[in-house]
């Protein structure tokens, strides 16, 4: 198959590539030597592949490379790009919110999201937010407790 | 400051939170290629023919190697760590759904996968055994021929029954059974059954090999790199350091990703293509890999009239599926603690690794004990309830306590049986009336508690290195993947060295620079390495004091280790490297009566408590609470060891409540997240989880392994709880609404129709 130029946003620079239509935003991130979204379950379902497309989190492994023409996306890369933990990493730390560490920046990025849309969450919201999020370590009660640190920070 | 103790961050925590942590799942290396494999459609049969010419043909596609083009490179192409039994792709026979038969390679694993759908294969099928109690008849054999390993000093009278699918039988003889049974004022018996679940690591199975001259760099996602080594060694007829195996981090393991699984295959690949070949399985593709055994467990018990038990024989079948991989270690090292915490005269033990043509079975946090827990403290307390006895003043009445012999004959030593049960029973507040609920609500609590025995013996060697600047490198074989290893070796190695831990570096698991360890695995790390780590800290600071005397300095000098090796050698230069290797003394037990009075260097305990509410209209379980002890000894870093505990019980509530392989004519009809369902965010009950005082003596500084201990007592708890609350019993795992609604309706009197 063959490529299709491609021109988007990454992680605030303007960016050009050239991508097979078959290849998921996942692989794309990969070329750009970005590891943090990660292919998984391969079914949208584990949330270790999420990205933010227009401020949205997508699932990397069923989004599509091209779709990101013309778009801005943003990946758990960008969060420390001043060189300054974010609140919600820091909380994260601060908290022990993760294990293994492989799903814990599609974590990051959806708690990101949720506290921009719910500054104070509840923990049912908490639950409710991150419930398309899996962690097999089994860090969730860390990781409830993370974001309402971060929220407080 | 002192170090051990102190609640730090791990190591590690900053690349993991920013995404940018080294997974062998990321890799790729210059002109890479990808291996996608073809899978057997049928659970036993032979090969007539594997048609491979379409996917040649494919363009883009480089190469298509079957199990006959391994063997030319290597004629014996079986590895595994207590039997050579599993080739490397099929030869003759595929003994399970999902076996690999074929690999198509190609520098875009897209077209691999294309090239895969190419391949067809034909097989005369063969008849296929899947239950564990129909595979002790020799009516279907998984093997014609055992091979025995002899690689683990603990696994070398592996012999294998030929003409049976039975890899090992495990018998434990203690006091006099019958004659107790005879004497005993009741006896129980029941049976109890688990399921076939799975680690499901979301770094799935991923092993990269990159081939050099008679040489191989292997990058694996692995929990035991010393192993995969020795093993692709033997395969090549190399020396060991003709192999180098390097590990980053591990998105999770759980004892799925020990001894070999694709790196075998890998290296075979890399050698005959010249190239540096990847293989990374699909989520689909881990159901066929390694799994949890499914068991079936016969527990019989007497008690006398004061309400002792006096007699207890077991009976183990642990499905292991068509390779052995590590399953006989789980039915030996788990059988002898089958009659469990609790001080019985009379013990029998019958243990069977038995083969099927199921994916292979192996450890999978806990080596068995969880499987034994389910059934031998569902029973203990449906002892007690018959007995009209308070299921806690029964246990207590039978716990073994400290300086009393186990059945294996190994005297208790430094277990905190007492202390865990205690800790559960006042956490949830067994004494005080609670809400038992009203109309279809119903609630209820239950207890339980397991004990396990660390694997023995294993060896662990240690490096720690002070440079020229006083600054320390500390270089180990564990795998750290989310458990804090690295985090807990700094703060051993800086408590000796009088330094920060955040200041030690941990350099770990790659074979060319660390030294040997057995394997991360059973909860030994922590302590079989952290002791060769603070021999290795100690060894330094010897080294490094007689450094100073060699600088003329006097003894007791306060001069700071870079000002020694300034005197010493004039500059800035030099290192003082310590080294220590530790492996526990061990009684193999007696093949006979499986009887040693030095089975284990140390005892796990874990005991989890609950309250459930039961919804008798669909059978539904909420768990209203759930509190968890582990004895830990005196823990290294207590915050992640907590962390730890909560972890391992939320992988116990999955594999209590919801998780389990489906099999229909050997295929996995649930083969993914969308349809085995793991437990997520809302699934988790408020828990509280504690480390209770203890030490283990024989420990570094007081601390034993506890990665597995969470998990024990969280099923047979929650059954007990069940029963509490409605009067039914569950037999079997998982507790589905649907089983406890099967049980409830049985119950009234008007069963549901069979599905």
């Amino acid at each position: 198959m063959s490529a299709r130029a491609i021109s988007f946003t990454l992680n605030g620079d303007p960016v050009s590539t050239a991508i097979e239509p078959h290849r998921n935003l996942v692989e794309l991130l990969q070329r750009f030597g970005l590891l943090g979204a990660r292919e998984s379950c391969g079914q949208g379902l584990c949330g270790c592949c999420t990205v933010l497309v227009d401020g949205v989190a997508v699932s990397g492994c069923l989004y599509f490379g091209v779709w990101v023409d013309g778009k801005d996306v943003s990946t758990v890369e960008h969060l420390d790009a001043g060189g300054e933990l974010s609140k919600v990493q820091q909380a994260f730390i601060d908290c022990g919110a993760f294990q293994c560490g492989f799903c814990t920046p599609g974590f990051v990025l959806m708690s990101h999201q949720l506290l921009n849309e719910h500054p104070d969450p509840s923990e049912e919201e908490i639950r409710d937010y991150l419930t398309g999020n899996l962690c097999r370590c089994g860090a969730y009660p860390e990781i409830i407790q993370a974001v309402k640190r971060a929220a407080k920070m | 400051m002192k170090q051990v103790g102190r609640d730090i961050p791990r190591l590690e925590v900053r690349a993991k939170v920013t995404g940018r942590a080294d997974y062998t799942h990321h890799l790729q290396l210059p002109g890479m290629l990808y291996g996608k494999v073809f899978r057997s459609t049928v659970p036993h049969g032979r090969i007539l023919s594997i048609d491979t010419q379409a996917a040649r043909e494919l363009p883009g596609v480089h190469r298509v190697v079957t199990g006959a083009d391994i063997q030319k490179l290597i004629p014996e192409p079986y590895y595994g760590p207590a039997f050579h039994d599993q080739p490397i792709l099929a030869l003759e026979k595929v003994r399970h759904v999902g076996e690999p038969v074929a690999v198509v390679l190609s520098s875009d694993p897209h077209i691999a996968e294309q090239g895969v759908q190419l391949i067809t294969a034909e097989y005369e099928e063969l008849p296929a055994v899947y239950d564990e109690i129909e595979a002790m008849q020799p009516d279907i054999l998984v093997h014609d021929v055992l091979r025995p390993a002899g690689t683990f000093a603990d696994l070398k009278h592996l012999k294998g029954r030929g003409g049976t699918n039975i890899a090992l039988d495990y018998h434990l003889r203690r006091g006099d059974v019958d004659k107790a049974f005879a004497e005993a004022a009741q006896v129980f018996e029941h049976t109890f059954k688990t399921q076939q679940c799975l680690h499901l690591a979301f770094e799935p199975f991923v092993s990269v090999a990159e081939p050099g001259d008679n040489r191989l760099t292997i990058y694996t996602a692995n929990q035991s790199p010393s192993f995969v080594r020795i093993e692709i060694a033997r395969l090549f007829g190399w020396p060991e350091n003709h192999v180098r195996v390097k590990v980053p981090y591990l998105g999770g393991g759980f004892g799925g990703k020990l001894y070999i699984k694709l790196e075998a295959l890998v290296a075979s690949l890399a050698m005959m293509t010249r190239r540096p070949v990847k293989i990374a399985l699909t989520m689909e593709e881990q159901f066929y890999m390694i799994t949890k055994h499914p068991t079936t467990f016969r527990i019989k018990s007497g008690v006398d009239k004061s309400g002792r038990l006096t007699a207890r024989t077991c009976e183990v079948f642990w499905n292991g599926g068509a390779y052995a991989d590590i399953g006989p270690r789980v039915a030996q090292k788990s059988g002898f603690t089958a009659a469990g915490p609790y001080d019985i005269d009379n013990v029998n033990v019958d243990s069977y690794e038995i083969y099927t043509n199921r994916t292979p079975a192996g450890a999978l946090r806990g080596f068995g004990i969880p499987q034994l827990v389910w059934a031998y403290e569902s029973h203990t307390d449906l002892i007690a309830r018959e007995l009209g006895a308070d299921p806690v003043e029964f246990r207590r009445k039978n716990l073994l306590r400290n300086g009393r012999p186990h059945a294996s004959g190994t005297v208790l030593n430094d277990a905190a049986i007492g202390t865990v049960f205690d800790s559960i029973v006042s956490r949830i507040g067994w004494d005080k009336p609670f809400d038992r609920g009203s109309g279809t609500l119903r609630r209820g609590r239950g207890v339980a508690i397991g004990l396990k025995a660390v694997i023995s013996p294993t060896t662990s060697v240690a490096i720690v290195n002070i440079s020229a600047d006083g600054s320390v490198t500390a270089y180990t074989g564990t795998v750290d993947m989310g458990q804090g290893s690295d985090t807990a070796y700094a703060l051993i190695v800086a408590e000796v060295l009088g330094v920060n831990a955040e200041e030690v570096r941990v350099v770990h698991s790659d074979t060319d620079i660390t030294p040997y360890d057995m394997g991360t695995l059973g909860s030994r790390s922590l302590y079989h390495m952290g002791n060769a780590m603070r021999l290795a800290a100690e060894d330094a600071g010897n080294k490094l004091r007689a450094l100073a005397a060699e600088a003329g300095l006097p003894e007791g000098t306060n001069y700071p280790p870079s000002e020694i090796f300034k005197k010493r050698f004039g500059m800035q230069a030099g290192n003082v490297i310590g080294s220590a290797s530790f492996v526990p003394s061990y009684k193999p037990p007696d093949p006979q009566t499986g009887q040693s009075d030095n089975v284990t260097p140390f005892w796990m305990v874990g005991g989890a408590a609950v309250e459930v509410e039961v919804d008798t209209e669909t059978g539904h379980i909420r768990i209203v609470r759930l509190v968890n002890a582990v004895d830990a000894g005196k823990p290294i870093n207590p915050g992640v060891v907590r962390a730890q505990i909560s972890g391992a019980a939320v992988m116990q509530l999955g594999f209590t409540l919801s998780e389990a392989m489906h099999l229909d004519g050997g295929q996995v009809t649930n083969a993914s997240l969308a349809d085995y369902k793991i437990p997520g965010i809302g699934d988790i009950p408020p828990m509280d989880s504690e480390l209770v005082t203890a030490e283990q003596q024989t420990g570094p500084f007081g601390a034993k392994g506890a990665g597995e201990s969470g998990t024990f007592g969280v099923s047979p708890a929650i059954a007990n709880a069940i029963h509490d609350a409605v009067g039914v019993r569950i037999m079997e795992l998982p507790i589905t609404a649907e089983a406890v609604l099967r049980a409830l309706r049985a119950q009234e009197g008007r069963p549901l129709a069979d599905e």
